[in-house]
């Protein structure tokens, strides 16, 4: 059930290949699902990423993110469908699968009374890294990291960004052909997650890795190569970030006027523009709106209170694909909440 | 395979590294039986003097707390498993390459080994309370905790590879470890109480291990038997049947793995 939504902008002479070899998609889904009880999680949900690429999930909480990334990790098995990673299937291969990639969760996962070292020492043994590479693999993560000072501080000291950058040197010590993260960054303040992103693409650079990666954050998916837009457990576009904004037909133009309801008439018959109205202000798109609006300004036979200009946001997208805005917090508080109060034992018991 | 072997020392070798870590956990479990010791001792040593010749109380007694605090601390060993679901570190291991039964007997084997460490220290300080040690008792004891901590680590990992929280695995098993302990030969002979006591005792594992224990400890104090007699303080008689400390054992060995086996069953449901 995907919907292409940018069919025409398919040819873009732009578009690079993001293969970087040519032995097929190292991640391939096919009709993907996975309900729980009578809630259907992911539904349907097929796609392909190339080796080398950047390649995100972009939806709101909820939206059947984590499920995917569960269910492609081995950790959750499909309801129907299937799906491939680095080659091997994740029901047949779980094995295999397990070894050729790294993967970091949403919520930590280190053992917080132990050591960086300790934890990464406990990952290379697990993964049987060789004893000669594994120290040396271990100093250059964390080094590149910025972690190598405090190496042998307990992960309990260490700040939430420290430790999720440790979770990515984690990830990646037994040189996985794939790394997953989920939600990289989430709760992280913009310094930090700036400084995550840098790490990442540039391991990516250094490694020639895959990543595939969730999130909410539309900045962060602007990072992407390309992104599948999901909502509700279906993907309802895959493509490059800027293609996906340009199919929106340009930049996007709000005018606040004493009378909404005529201004979208007038536009309409005007320039055969069709937009939107939201809190008294009328929206729409147009190729060159720096051009457009002083033209428009000139000849609008009605009061313009207010106008401006923006260039589309994966938002704005994702509010065209799906009608309801990706920023809908209802959804993020619910799972804040979910987590705060699923894990009161814990943080008593930590401190 | 070799994810099986891997799993067993990676997973152990990371029990013993969080135990060397908290410093608490080691005083707790050397204190529990050191109080036991000093109350019970102290306390009812006057009272009840010799229970056979040569046999007092404390002298009685002393093998049965080492039995029991091996055991309580096996049995919570499970709760390392409830620990690392709530701090998100049991993901890290069940997405690793490792098998789930390598996962399950390194567990098992960390506290086995933490065990052992514990009996040792008891035993170390056993002449301070007038328990005579022998390096031959050492050495038998040592692979008899290691038969009786396995097996019970796999009673505590079976429950918590099914518990999500370590406040019901800790109500769960306190609920069974009090009667497993109190009725399990530790303060008074099983031979020698009321029928329904007896019938239970003799129903409860951890009799065997206790007795086991309490032969290797006895075993200059009390003349050896003919096979098949009966004695008031050792060996559990089981339908008229005297069992041997090789029979305790191998009980206590089956019963183990019987709950290893499902204890990796459990774990392999959560894939």
């Amino acid at each position: 059930m995907t919907k292409e939504v940018v069919d025409e902008q398919r040819n873009d002479p732009m578009r690079e290949k993001s293969a970087r070899g040519s032995g097929g998609p190292v991640i391939a889904a096919t009709r993907l699902a996975r309900n729980f009880g009578r809630t259907k999680a992911v539904k349907d949900v097929s796609f392909a990423v190339e080796e080398g690429e950047v390649f995100g999930f972009l939806g709101p909480n909820g939206a059947g993110k984590t499920t995917t990334i569960s269910m492609l990790c081995t950790l959750l098995k499909p309801s129907a469908g299937q799906a491939s990673v680095a080659g091997h299937d994740v029901v047949g291969g779980r094995p295999e699968v397990r070894r050729s990639i790294g993967l970091v969760f949403q919520d930590p996962t280190l053992d917080e009374y132990l050591t960086a070292t300790q934890n990464l020492r406990f990952h290379a043994y697990a993964y049987g890294v060789p004893r000669r590479t594994r120290d040396k693999r271990i100093r250059e993560l964390l080094t590149l990291m910025e972690l190598w000072d405090r190496r042998n501080s307990s992960v309990r000291e260490y700040s939430g960004g420290m430790k999720r950058r440790l979770e990515i040197a984690r990830g990646l010590l037994h040189h996985p052909h794939i790394l997953f993260l989920d939600e990289p960054t989430l709760g992280l303040d913009p310094q930090t997650r700036h400084r995550i992103w840098k790490y990442v693409l540039d391991l990516r650079r250094r490694e020639g890795l895959t990543i595939f990666l969730t999130t909410h954050y539309m900045d962060e998916a602007e990072n992407c190569d390309r992104i599948a837009i999901i909502d509700q457990g279906e993907i309802v576009a895959v493509d490059r970030p800027d293609v996906l904004k340009n199919s929106l037909g340009g930049d996007l133009v709000t005018l606040r006027t004493e009378n909404s309801a005529a201004a979208l008439e007038e536009i309409s018959n005007r320039y055969g523009l069709t937009g939107s109205v939201e809190d008294d202000t009328v929206a729409f798109s147009v190729p060159r709106a720096d051009e457009f609006l002083p033209e428009l300004l000139r000849t609008f036979p009605l009061r313009v209170l207010a106008a401006g200009v923006r260039r589309p946001t994966l938002d704005d997208v994702f509010l065209a694909l799906t009608g309801h805005s990706i920023r809908d917090d209802r959804a993020n508080n619910n799972e804040r909440l979910r987590r705060y109060l699923g894990t009161p034992g814990m943080r008593m018991q930590i401190h | 395979m070799s994810g099986t072997f891997r799993g067993i020392w990676v997973i152990a070798y990371r029990e013993l590294l969080r135990f060397v870590r908290e410093r608490t956990r080691i005083a707790s479990s050397l204190l529990m039986p050191i109080i036991f010791m000093v109350v019970f001792s102290e306390g009812l040593k006057r009272q009840i003097g010799s229970l056979a010749v040569g046999v007092d109380f404390v002298k009685f007694m002393y093998p049965g707390i080492v039995a029991m605090s091996v055991s309580i601390n096996a049995i919570f060993s499970g709760l390392s498993v409830v620990w690392d679901r709530e701090i998100g570190f049991l993901k890290e291991v069940l997405v690793s390459p490792l098998s789930r039964s390598g996962v399950v007997l390194g567990k098992a084997l960390g506290a086995a080994v933490i065990a052992l460490f514990q009996s040792l220290v008891m035993l170390a300080i056993a002449p301070l309370f007038g328990v005579p040690v022998t390096l031959e008792i050492v050495l038998k004891l040592i692979p008899i905790v290691f038969v009786l901590s396995l097996s019970l680590a796999g009673f505590g990992l079976l429950i918590g590879s099914r518990m999500r929280s370590q406040q019901s695995f800790q109500l769960l098993v306190q609920m069974v470890v009090f009667p497993l302990t109190f009725l399990a030969g530790v303060f008074f002979p099983v031979n020698n109480v009321p029928r329904w006591m007896e019938i239970v005792s003799k129903l409860n594992p951890l009799t065997y291990g206790v007795d086991a224990i309490r032969r290797i400890f006895l075993a200059g104090e009390v003349p050896r038997l003919p096979l098949g007699s009966s004695h008031p303080i050792i060996g559990v008689i089981v339908f008229g049947h005297t069992t041997t400390t090789l029979e305790d054992v191998a009980l206590v060995g089956a019963l183990g793995a019987v709950l290893l086996i499902g204890a990796i069953f459990s774990f392999n449901r959560q894939v």
